[in-house]
């Protein structure tokens, strides 16, 4: 993976505006022009929103394992120096008591931005989110709710993170009605992005792509803006397939984009960056157009959230499509450390699929 | 060498103000209870068991699926609430009515949500008495055991942070304390420095398990002191107990801005719940011994009538009233339309995303072609 995709990612939005209504969709704010921009990687963009989240609101705060110090990943650094130790600060090391507690804090009118170190740490807080935070407004007849909620989480591969720092645990959150589901797939998406999280009225598990903390550089609005939810992009136009993707593997699949159109293919690549709840609007008129479709993730294939894109396609554009739905995902295995290069969708299996989709 | 010990050689005392004949014990310290308080409390627990019994009876004859009573545990239930203001946040489990009750939740109101009508604040959406109402600071009660503990944390943590003088209040029971969402409670109120009360009614029995099987501790209150907090046992069927507890912890925790935790010993008298026939693990005449001997509605109430301040007519009055009322109350409630269709779609976020838009309308759809395959007495 080289950092120079992501640099060319930047100048590529197709559009950066808003044009479905969606429950914020009042608050959402058109990304400045191109002037204050800064080169920034992924976890100085989040540093930012977390800057700009503190100083907008006094009733935010920001907790979790180590952020006090900046967080192991350095998405805090600064905070709790500038915005001091009783809004940023440090928990007991328990994943259950951070979200519990979030939760207590954002039904009180706050704004609880809540950090689990790993995505695969998380499911210790799996009660508390899904009986919890996605139950809270609904149980009680939108009396309370805890909308103010935001759960950060690192996701993902990171080439020597074996099982317990590698996992890409979305699709489990996905069966979960009441909560929405977050990824970016670049410093410019998940500043935008994850502003608009903090500020969503519902509750929202935000996975940031760790390999791409340092890694990904981008152009960055140096000021405030919102990108709204539930809206998927596309990142690149394309007429004879379509492919779905979030996160870090976004980069993986443009280019194998660039590898199919050497060969005469003309993909079109849609950025999802909401997987609930998911903008299918977005997809179905791809494939539609494009009549085939490929998902690819980095979680298991069985029962990954490919799958109910998959279904609810099939079900919408059985008439148009020319092959079967294509997923290029994660293997059924635990994430494996020195297998990972096997385990991987990784850009030639991308590729291999988008020919014999076209093929078929 | 020298481990500390598994145990204290002695159990921690319990902490107690009224003898079972209802007499102010001697050298006994406590916060003072007048005429006005002592009979407001007395009716409420009198309306508390009135409650339990006519909805117990209802759920019997199959009116309202399901039930939860708080025999045994009245005390609990009012003196707690007696002792707090209502600023204070109460985060419950599911078996503490008597403090919604105490706060002024109606008993049409109780009604209206064990039928789940469109008046239920949660719109016909939970299993009866999973009350809640945003007016009387009373978050709604969810099934799960002890997520409320951590979230009083949060809650509490916010009241401090915007300095307010109260603090957050959450029950539990003594299985709750072998959940981990319990240690990770205590342990964040404490570093956090939170202004929370935790009151455990340790009432012997979560469903068939008894404390014997929950833990091997002296308890609970012993818990509290393994992660920095102070802790009181204290009869739990005894309502001056409780009251003098609660509202010293309540000074405690706002002033200190600390943590406290509560365990109040008492007894389940009643089944866990109406799915539930306790007679199958428990002896009998344990269960007569803790509803007779040892009931804490009729040691206050001993108290109450050796101070003059209550009859044997104002308790026909009050038992008659309360039985009229709640009756009344139900007919209304069980006439009363259901929560249109509409309202199971609502609320799941701020605002109905597409795909529950779409699923709404296939619904309506489907119900035009069948029906009778559907509840006639939702509105649609």
């Amino acid at each position: 993976m080289s950092s120079n995709c992501f640099k060319r990612f930047g100048g590529k939005w197709v559009s950066l505006v808003s044009h479905r209504p969606f429950s914020t969709s009042s608050s959402i704010q058109n990304v400045p022009s191109d002037q204050g921009l800064k080169s920034l990687n992924l976890f100085s963009a989040i540093n930012q929103a977390l800057h700009i989240a503190l100083d907008s609101d006094p009733r935010a705060y920001v907790f979790g394992e180590d952020v006090s110090f900046g967080g192991v990943f350095r998405c805090t650094t600064g905070l709790a120096d500038r915005f001091g130790k009783s809004r940023v600060f440090n928990t007991p090391l328990c994943e259950q008591g951070i979200i519990g507690f979030g939760i207590g804090l954002a039904a009180m009118g706050n704004r609880a931005i809540a950090e689990i170190q790993f995505a695969d740490y998380i499911y210790p807080a799996f009660d508390q989110i899904v009986n919890e935070a996605a139950k809270f407004r609904y149980r009680s007849g939108n009396q309370f709710n805890c909308g103010g909620l935001t759960i950060r989480a690192p996701y993902g591969a990171v080439g020597h993170g074996g099982h317990y720092h590698s996992q890409s645990p979305e699709a489990f959150f996905c069966h979960v009605p009441g909560i929405k589901v977050v990824i970016p797939r670049s410093p410019r998406q998940a500043k935008g992005l994850l502003l608009s999280c903090i500020r969503d009225p519902n509750p929202v598990v935000f996975f940031e792509p760790k390999w791409l903390y340092r890694l990904a550089v981008e152009e960055v609005p140096e000021d405030e803006y919102m990108l709204p939810l539930s809206e998927a992009e596309v990142v690149r136009q394309g007429s004879d397939i379509t492919l779905v993707g979030w996160g870090a593997q976004l980069s993986i699949m443009e280019q194998a984009c660039l590898d199919a159109e050497k060969e005469g293919i003309s993909c079109e690549l849609i950025d999802l960056k909401t997987l609930i709840p998911w903008d299918r609007e977005t997809v179905e008129a791809s494939v539609k157009k494009t009549g085939r479709l490929l998902i690819s993730h980095e979680a298991p294939v069985t029962g990954g959230f490919g799958a109910e894109i998959s279904a609810s396609i099939v079900e919408r554009c059985f008439s148009r499509l020319e092959a079967p739905v294509a997923r290029v995902c994660g293997l059924d295995t635990p994430f494996p450390l020195v297998f990972e290069p096997f385990y991987m969708p990784n850009k030639n299996k991308i590729l291999d699929a988008i020919k014999s989709t076209i093929d078929y | 060498m020298r481990f500390i010990s598994d145990s204290d050689h002695k159990r921690v005392p319990c902490y107690r103000v009224l003898d079972d004949n209802g007499e102010i014990m001697k050298f006994s310290n406590y916060v003072q209870v007048n005429k006005e308080m002592a009979v407001k409390m007395y009716s409420n627990m009198v309306t508390l068991q009135t409650m339990d019994i006519i909805f117990y009876e209802v759920q019997r004859q199959g009116r309202i699926t399901f039930y939860v009573t708080c025999a045994g545990e009245e005390a609990v239930n009012i003196a707690s609430a007696a002792a707090l203001a209502f600023d204070d946040i109460i985060l419950p489990q599911y078996r503490e009515p008597g403090v919604l009750l105490w706060r002024g939740f109606t008993l049409q109101q109780f009604a209206d949500q064990c039928f789940g009508n469109t008046s239920d604040f949660g719109r016909g959406r939970q299993m009866p008495i999973h009350y809640g109402s945003n007016e009387h600071n009373y978050f709604t009660v969810s099934s799960p055991i002890a997520t409320q503990l951590p979230q009083a944390v949060g809650a509490a943590y916010s009241l401090k942070m915007d300095g307010k003088s109260a603090c957050a209040v959450t029950y539990c029971g003594d299985g709750s304390t072998s959940e981990g969402d319990f240690h990770a409670a205590l342990n964040f109120a404490a570093v956090m420095e939170a202004p929370v009360i935790f009151i455990c009614r340790n009432n012997g029995w979560a469903i068939s398990t008894p404390v014997e099987e929950q833990f091997r501790s002296d308890g609970v209150v012993v818990k509290g002191q393994a992660y920095g907090i102070k802790s009181i046992r204290v009869d739990g069927n005894d309502a001056l107990a409780v009251y003098s507890a609660v509202h010293t912890a309540r000074e405690m925790a706002i002033r200190e801005k600390r943590p406290v935790l509560i365990e109040a010993l008492t007894y389940r008298v009643g089944h866990h719940s109406t799915s539930d026939d306790s007679t199958k693990y428990r002896p009998n005449d344990e269960i007569e011994y803790w509803k007779m001997a040892r009931n804490p509605v009729n040691k206050f109430k001993r108290w109450v009538e050796r101070n003059g301040w209550w009859s044997d007519k104002d308790e026909m009055e009050v038992r008659s009233s309360v039985r009229k009322q709640l009756l009344e109350a139900i007919k209304l409630a069980e006439k009363e339309q259901k929560p249109p269709l509409e309202d199971m779609f609502n609320d799941v976020y701020d605002q109905l995303p597409s795909n529950l838009k779409e699923q709404e309308r296939q619904l309506r759809e489907t119900i035009k072609k069948y029906p009778k395959d559907y509840p006639s007495d939702v509105p649609l």
